[in-house]
C-alpha cells in the first residue's frame, strides 16, 4: 500500500517504520564499512594523544571526533569496529537459534503426538533454565571464541522459534492445500519444505526482529563483564566495561559506546513493533 | 486442579534433573582437577592412583549417582583455588543479592502497576503516552548502561549519592534503581495491555449497563482481572532479576554473587560454577511453582477445572 492511501497515524507509523529501518541500513553499513570510514587503526595506541575528550567538548579535536582512550585508541574507529563484532555475532548466533527453533518446531508439529510431546516438554524445560548461567558454563567449558559466544547463544535462544513454528504448524496442516498435498501422496518432508515454511515467513521475521536487540544485549553483556569477546577486538559491551574504570574523568569512553548500543537496540526495537502491529492488522483482517 | 499441580511439579521436577545432569556433564567435560592440583604435571601411575581414590576410574553411571548422593547432603565441593566451601561462597555473600533483587521488585511491582494501569484508563492523554515512550526506552536500555547513566548523573554530576559497595543505606539506593527500572518498564507494559484487554470484555459492559461508576469499573472489573495474567509476567521477571544482578553488582562493584560468578567463569572455577547453575536453576523452579500456586488462588477458573 502506497504511504499516501493510508490514513494520518497509519501515516505516522509508516513514517516511523520508514525511518528506523533507514536507520538500521545506515548503521549496518557503518559496520560493514568500518575498515573503510573508520578514520584510525581501531587497535592502535598512541600514548601521546590519551584520554583526549570528544571534539564537542573543550580540548578535543577532529583527529579522535569521539576522543581516545587510557591508551590513546580512537574511540569512533573502535566503535565502527564495535558495531561491527556486535552485530557479527548477534546475527549468526540469531540465524543459528532460528534454525535450530524452525528445525524443532517443524519436528514437534509434524512429527506425530510422541514426538510433539517430547520436544514440546524439552523446550518448556529450556525456558526456565537460567541462560545467563548457561552461557557461563558454556563459555568457561569452550572458552570465548567468538565462535562459542555465536554457538552458545544460539543453543539457549530457541525456544521462542520453536513453540512460534509449532503453533503454526498445528494451525497449517488443517489447511485443505497441505491436505490435497498429503492426499497427492507428499511426505512430511516435502509438505513442511514446500507448503508450511513459506507461510512462516512473516511471523518469523517479526519475532526475530523483536528478539534481535535481546541477543545483542547478551553479547555486549557478556562482554561488560569481560567473559564475552576478548582484546584488543572492539566491541561495544567491553568498551562500556572498560571505560567504568575511568567514568571520572573520562565518562566518554563508557558514555559514548553506550549511546551507540542504546541507538542500535532502540532502533531495532522500533522495527520490530511496527511490523508486529502490521502482521497483527493483517491476521485480524 | 490436582492434576495441574501434579503435571507443574512433574515438570519441575524434570528440569531440575536436566540441570543436575548438565551441571555433571559441564563438570566432567572440562577434566580432571589435577591439572590445578599438580601444575607441574604427574606421572601416569600417581594420577591413576588419584583417580582411583577420587573415584573417577568408575563407569560414568555410578560418578553420576555418588554427585547426585553428595548434592542431596548438600556437598558441593571447594573451589579449585581458594579450597574454600563452595556452599560457603555463596552463603555469605547472597543476602547482598537477595536484598538489592528484593527491593527492586517491590520498587518495580509499586512503581509499574500504577503506571501501566494508569496509562491504560488515560490512554489518549499526552502524560500517557509519553510514560509509556519511556516504558519503551527502559525496555532497550541494558542494566549497566542504565547503572552507568546513573552513576554519572547522581555520583560524578551531582554528587548526591555514592555509587561503589554497599557499607550505608544510602549505598542501596543506585543499584536498587538501576535494578528495577527495566522490571517498571516490563511492567507497565504488560499491566497497560492487560488493562486494555479486560476493558473489551463483555463484563465491562455489563457493569457499565448495571450503573456502576467508572472508578468502581475501573477497580472491580478492570483492575481485578488484568492482575491475573500479571502473575506469570512476575515470575518472569523474578528470574531476569537474577539476571539483571550479576550486571548491577559489576556495575556498582557490590560483594554479591555476581563477583563470585564472573570469578568462576574467568578461572575456569567449575565447583563454584556449577553450584551457581544449580542455585539459580533451583530459584526459578521454585518461583515458577510458587506462580502456579498463585495462579489458582487468583483464578477460580483455574480451581474449577480438572
Amino acid at each position: 500500500m502506497a504511504a499516501a492511501t493510508l490514513p494520518p497515524a497509519g501515516r505516522l507509523r509508516f513514517a516511523r517504520l520508514t525511518v528506523s529501518i533507514g536507520g538500521l541500513l545506515f548503521i549496518i553499513a557503518l559496520g560493514v564499512f568500518a575498515p573503510l570510514i573508520a578514520p584510525h587503526d581501531p587497535n592502535a595506541t598512541n600514548l601521546l594523544a590519551r584520554s583526549q575528550p570528544p571534539v564537542w567538548m573543550e580540548g578535543g579535536t577532529w583527529a579522535h571526533a569521539f576522543g581516545t582512550d587510557n591508551i590513546g585508541r580512537d574511540l569512533l574507529s573502535r566503535c565502527l569496529y564495535g558495531i561491527r563484532t556486535s552485530f557479527g555475532i548477534a546475527t549468526l548466533g540469531l540465524i543459528f537459534s532460528a534454525f535450530l527453533g524452525v528445525a524443532l518446531g517443524l519436528l514437534s508439529g509434524l512429527g506425530g503426538p510422541w514426538v510433539d510431546r517430547v520436544v514440546m516438554t524439552v523446550t518448556d524445560v529450556f525456558i526456565t533454565l537460567p541462560n545467563l548461567l548457561l552461557l557461563l558454563c558454556g563459555i568457561a567449558l569452550l572458552g570465548t571464541d567468538i565462535w562459542v559466544l555465536v554457538l552458545m547463544i544460539g543453543l539457549i535462544r530457541w525456544e521462542a522459534y520453536a513453540r512460534l513454528v509449532r503453533g503454526q504448524v498445528l494451525a497449517l496442516r488443517a489447511e485443505g492445500y497441505v491436505e490435497a498435498s498429503r492426499a497427492l501422496g507428499g511426505g512430511t518432508v516435502r509438505i513442511a519444505v514446500l507448503h508450511i515454511l513459506p507461510n512462516l515467513a512473516s511471523p518469523l521475521v517479526v519475532i526475530l526482529t523483536l528478539s534481535f536487540p535481546g541477543v545483542l544485549l547478551m553479547e555486549a553483556g557478556l562482554s561488560f563483564l569481560g567473559v564475552g569477546v576478548q582484546p584488543p577486538t572492539a566491541s561495544l559491551g567491553r568498551m562500556i566495561g572498560d571505560g567504568r574504570d575511568y567514568l571520572i574523568n573520562a565518562w566518554w569512553l563508557s558514555g559514548l559506546p553506550s549511546i551507540v548500543n542504546v541507538t542500535i537496540t532502540l532502533v531495532i526495537q522500533l522495527i520490530g513493533a511496527a511490523l508486529r502491529d502490521r502482521i497483527d492488522v493483517l491476521t485480524d483482517g | 486442579m490436582l492434576r495441574f499441580m501434579a503435571i507443574r511439579i512433574f515438570r519441575a521436577v524434570v528440569t531440575m534433573f536436566l540441570v543436575l545432569v548438565i551441571a555433571f556433564v559441564t563438570l566432567r567435560l572440562s577434566g580432571t582437577p589435577f591439572e590445578f592440583m599438580y601444575p607441574e604435571g604427574i606421572t601416569a601411575e600417581h594420577q591413576a592412583a588419584l583417580e582411583a581414590k577420587y573415584g573417577l576410574d568408575r563407569p560414568w553411571l555410578e560418578q553420576f549417582w555418588v554427585y547426585l548422593t553428595d548434592i542431596f547432603q548438600c556437598n558441593f565441593g571447594r573451589s579449585l583455588y581458594t579450597s574454600e566451601r563452595v556452599w560457603e561462597m555463596y552463603a555469605d555473600r547472597m543476602p547482598y543479592t537477595l536484598a538489592i533483587g528484593g527491593l527492586a521488585l517491590l520498587l518495580a511491582i509499586a512503581v509499574g502497576i500504577p503506571l501501566g494501569a494508569v496509562a491504560a484508563l488515560y490512554r489518549s492523554s499526552p502524560g500517557a503516552r509519553v510514560g509509556m515512550g519511556f516504558a519503551f526506552l527502559g525496555y532497550a536500555i541494558p542494566h549497566f548502561v542504565i547503572g552507568i547513566g546513573l552513576i554519572l548523573f547522581f555520583g560524578y554530576y551531582l554528587r548526591v549519592l555514592p555509587t561503589t559497595g554497599l557499607s550505608t543505606p544510602q549505598h542501596y539506593i543506585l543499584p536498587v534503581i538501576t535494578l528495577a527500572i527495566p522490571m517498571i518498564a516490563a511492567i507497565a507494559r504488560f499491566m497497560r495491555a492487560a488493562m486494555l484487554d479486560a476493558i473489551g470484555h463483555a463484563y465491562v459492559n455489563t457493569a457499565v449497563s448495571k450503573g456502576l461508576t467508572d472508578g468502581q469499573i475501573a477497580k472491580g472489573h478492570i483492575f481485578r482481572n488484568a492482575l491475573i495474567p500479571l502473575i506469570t509476567v512476575l515470575g518472569l521477571e523474578i528470574a531476569g532479576l537474577l539476571n539483571g544482578s550479576i550486571f548491577v553488582e559489576a556495575v556498582f562493584s557490590l560483594p554479591g554473587v555476581g563477583r563470585v560468578l564472573v570469578d568462576a567463569v574467568e578461572g575456569r572455577d567449575f565447583p563454584v560454577l556449577q553450584f551457581g547453575l544449580i542455585a539459580y536453576a533451583l530459584i526459578v523452579v521454585l518461583v515458577n511453582l510458587m506462580i502456579d500456586l498463585a495462579y489458582i488462588i487468583a483464578d477460580p477458573r483455574i480451581r474449577m477445572e480438572g
